[in-house]
């Protein structure tokens, strides 16, 4: 049974709108323009790539639903409490494979010692095998390494054909899609055989750095992957946390939380941003100053305690009607999108007051006083001649935002007025972590693999956010 | 300028009655009085009388926002909202819900919150405008471009990371300061050091790549060309002329938090367990204390508004054509 909870819908609406903006841009050459600058650029182009890595995972993370028990009941289909994703049935294996406690990533012995019976009766001390970390090794002491190994090789060179593969499914698509379209004059005609042809596409391709620059990333992320898959088949290739289970599962599910943090939060906070700062620019007089006032009152209080107190006050409200929820995931999924509605709360009146004050300038402009002299209605200035003239500000502001919004939820849930504790996201894994640095000896990978996650997350979100900024800005491109 | 002064503390009174009419509502939009009461008092075997003897000495047995059954100005005045909030004006917190005065508390627990984030704040800025400086000066090469990737690669880790990171390095591995905790006066020293460190290295990323942006902008000016064709030295220029003519955009972010500093942070406050106003807050936010909160919140208002003047004032201070009126 399928389940929309109500991020998923944020989330496809947000797909959606995206996809829809990409259709209407396409068709307008100066909006496709900074794009195509985007496009140029090395930096750009790979971290793009980084970031619709994570896309894809939490996109898989964000299609829900109850899978049917097989008994049944009167007739009636029964489904299980527990809400599971697509991304859980294909990482099934990762996330069913828990162990007892704490192992290092890649091991094949639990990381505590143990009393254990030997096959002769005497009890001895020792660290016990896992269930399921290197279970097929007959000796692990003396295989494990040789098996890591030819593991990591097997599964780079799959990864690695599977890398050429999808270059050169990407190259064919681009010489077909070359093909549809009406030829340049200038470039090769039908005349050309089949393999001159390809050989045009290729070095067409090749031509530009952007492009070597993101087949070199793939290249060598597909053998990362592939690596990681194989070894993930017979490991916990991160190790395992306190209750045995895998780390590399909890930090792939904790990257759906901080993209909805990051993205929901801004569709939130939009349309407020948006409409009341174009409205004060625009009106001026009681309406400016009300809205002035307004966002002068909310900037005023510390923003963490806002945040802190408002979701405090929701968390008694929840746990006040426990009926309102049908599973345990709908109730966490309400919270993590009520801490998105308080953070858009706090954080739109910075992009409210940039919008006012590129109204304030744009008003003043002769376009619009042509319009205004025309008779043309406000509503129609507003949203002709004003609204695209400041969606450069909007973009810039939505991609610079993501990142500094993903490292706010693992602090916020850190201090326990983030996400709810069963959900899973970098500062829960953090905050249940937070212990184990002092731990003899120290347990490391679980803080590693939330920071590290956390990391590339948001160091690919600030490099892509810088070269739409320099794309976009126009006081930096005005030639 | 007085008349100015005037006219902005003026201004922040309807400002800070919306700051108390929407933590009121919020609070009391989840939570009633005898929610309230019911939580101090301990959740089982609460009776009615026990209920409505706590609201009455806390002062919560009247209405929240208006009082219908009053008469005349008391309509507004006889609420839980006015006797909450008119005092707050006059700095007067009232009482704590474990009995304490909540203005002497705060007034204890300032100084240890200052104690750490004035240092941070003043070494950091000293080494984030130095590194933009340096940056800027060896701009368009490559030292500027690793500068601002590392910039980059370092606002882009977790202040989570930095603080469990430089704890776990300094205090466990090289045992140098201790871990958390606090002391008076000169012992002091060796809790402040390692939190301080933390805070300025926590955002050396995003300032300095902030800061070197501001001096990026005024180096294209045409006063820098006039002081170079002067025959000036790369480092005059810098100095003298571009740092003074930056201050109208660095203290545009600087000034609001100086008076935010009283307020301590929450997450080093909670880390380094220092007794200081961010702890306060955490403490009183998990205990659901109204009247801690709201102090706070009430306090921190105050002290932005504050910082908002002080911006103005010292534009007056740098920029000689700045006039207020």
């Amino acid at each position: 049974m399928p389940v929309i909870l109500w991020t998923d819908a944020m989330i496809y609406l947000l797909l959606a709108t995206g996809f829809a903006a990409a259709l209407w841009i396409r068709k307008r050459p100066h909006l496709v323009l900074p794009w195509k600058r985007v496009a140029d650029s090395s930096t750009g182009m790979v971290s793009l790539l980084f970031f619709s890595l994570f896309l894809l995972v939490g996109l898989l993370d964000s299609m829900h639903f109850r899978p049917a028990l097989p008994e049944k009941i009167d007739g009636q289909q029964v489904y299980s409490a527990e809400v599971l994703s697509l991304f859980d049935v294909l990482a099934s294996d990762m996330k069913s494979r828990s162990e007892k406690t704490y192992s290092a990533p890649l091991a094949a012995y639990l990381y505590a010692k143990e009393s254990m019976e030997t096959r002769d009766g005497t009890i001895i001390r020792d660290y016990p095998r896992l269930h399921h970390g290197g279970a097929h090794l007959a000796d692990p002491a003396s295989e494990l390494q040789e098996d890591v190994l030819k593991r990591a090789a097997t599964g780079a060179a799959a990864g690695g054909l599977a890398g050429v593969f999808l270059i050169g499914l990407a190259v064919g698509l681009f010489h077909v899609f070359a093909r549809i379209r009406p030829r340049m004059p200038g470039s090769p005609s039908g005349h050309e055989t089949r393999a001159a042809d390809w050989k045009a596409a290729w070095t067409g391709c090749m031509q530009r750095k952007s492009v070597r620059a993101l087949m070199l990333t793939v290249l060598l992320l597909s053998l990362a992957l592939g690596m990681i898959c194989n070894l993930a088949a017979a490991y916990h290739v991160l190790g395992t946390d306190k209750v045995g289970q895998d780390v590399l599962y909890l930090a792939l599910k904790s990257i759906r939380t901080g993209l909805v943090i990051g993205t929901v939060t801004t569709l939130v906070m939009l349309p407020f941003a948006l409409l009341l700062g174009i409205a004060a620019g625009y009106f001026r007089g009681w309406v400016d100053d009300l809205i002035q006032y307004l966002y002068t009152v909310l900037s005023s209080i510390p923003g963490v305690l806002l945040i802190a107190a408002a979701v405090l006050m929701m968390q008694v409200y929840i746990e006040m009607h426990p009926e309102w929820f049908e599973t345990s995931a709908a109730r966490a999924d309400l919270r993590l999108l009520f801490l998105c509605l308080i953070l858009g709360v706090t954080s739109w009146t910075g992009l409210c007051r940039l919008i006012r004050g590129e109204t304030l300038k744009l008003r003043e402009l002769e376009f619009i006083q042509a319009a205004q002299a025309f008779g043309v209605s406000s509503f129609r200035i507003l949203t002709r001649h004003i609204l695209p003239n400041v969606m450069h500000i909007i973009l810039i502001a939505v991609v610079m935002d993501f990142s500094s919004l993903v490292l706010a939820e693992a602090v916020l849930s850190y201090v326990g007025v983030g996400v709810d504790p069963t959900t899973m996201s970098f500062g829960t894994l953090i905050n249940s972590a937070r212990l184990e640095m002092g731990r003899e000896p120290m347990v490391w990978w679980t803080l590693a693999a939330a920071f590290g996650f956390m990391l590339v997350l948001v160091l690919a979100a600030n490099l892509f956010a810088d070269v739409v900024r320099d794309a976009f800005d126009p006081r930096l491109n005005q030639d | 300028m007085i008349a100015y002064l005037i006219r902005r503390i003026l201004y922040a009174i309807p400002i800070l009655i919306g700051v108390n009419l929407l933590t009121f509502s919020l609070f009391f939009m989840v939570n009633t009085a005898d929610d309230m009461a019911r939580m101090q008092l301990g959740m089982k075997r609460v009776t009615p009388e026990a209920i409505e003897k706590w609201k009455q000495q806390h002062g919560y047995d009247k209405p929240l926002l208006l009082n219908l059954h009053a008469s005349g100005g008391k309509v507004l005045t006889d609420t839980i909202f006015f006797q909450k909030s008119a005092r707050m004006f006059a700095f007067d917190f009232g009482m704590s819900n474990d009995g304490r005065n909540i203005a002497r508390e705060i007034q204890t627990r300032m100084l240890p919150s200052l104690a750490i984030a004035l240092p941070t704040f003043l070494a950091g800025l000293f080494v984030y405008i130095t590194f933009a400086l340096m940056l800027t000066l060896f701009r368009a090469t490559v030292l500027d471009m690793l500068g601002v990737a590392l910039c980059v690669l370092l606002m882009s880790v977790s202040s989570l990371f930095y603080i469990i990171g430089g704890q776990f390095l300094v205090s466990k591995l090289w045992h140098w300061v201790p871990i958390s905790g606090y002391a008076e006066g000169m012992d002091s020293f060796k809790f402040i050091l390692l939190p301080v460190l933390i805070g300025v290295i926590g955002s050396v990323g995003s300032s300095s790549r902030w800061y070197r942006t501001i001096f990026l902008e005024e180096i294209g000016r045409e006063y820098v060309r006039t002081a170079r064709a002067k025959g000036l030295s790369e480092l005059h220029v810098l100095f003298r002329h571009i740092l003074k003519n930056a201050m109208i955009p660095i203290l545009t972010g600087v000034v609001v938090v100086i008076p935010l500093l009283f307020m301590g942070s929450l997450l080093t406050e909670s880390f380094f367990g220092i007794p200081g106003l961010g702890s306060y807050t955490i403490d009183a936010i998990n205990a659901q204390d109204f009247g801690v909160v709201h102090a706070m919140v009430f306090l921190g208002s105050v002290l932005y508004i504050a910082g908002l003047v002080l911006t103005d004032i010292s534009y007056t201070i740098v920029d000689p054509r700045v006039r207020l009126q």
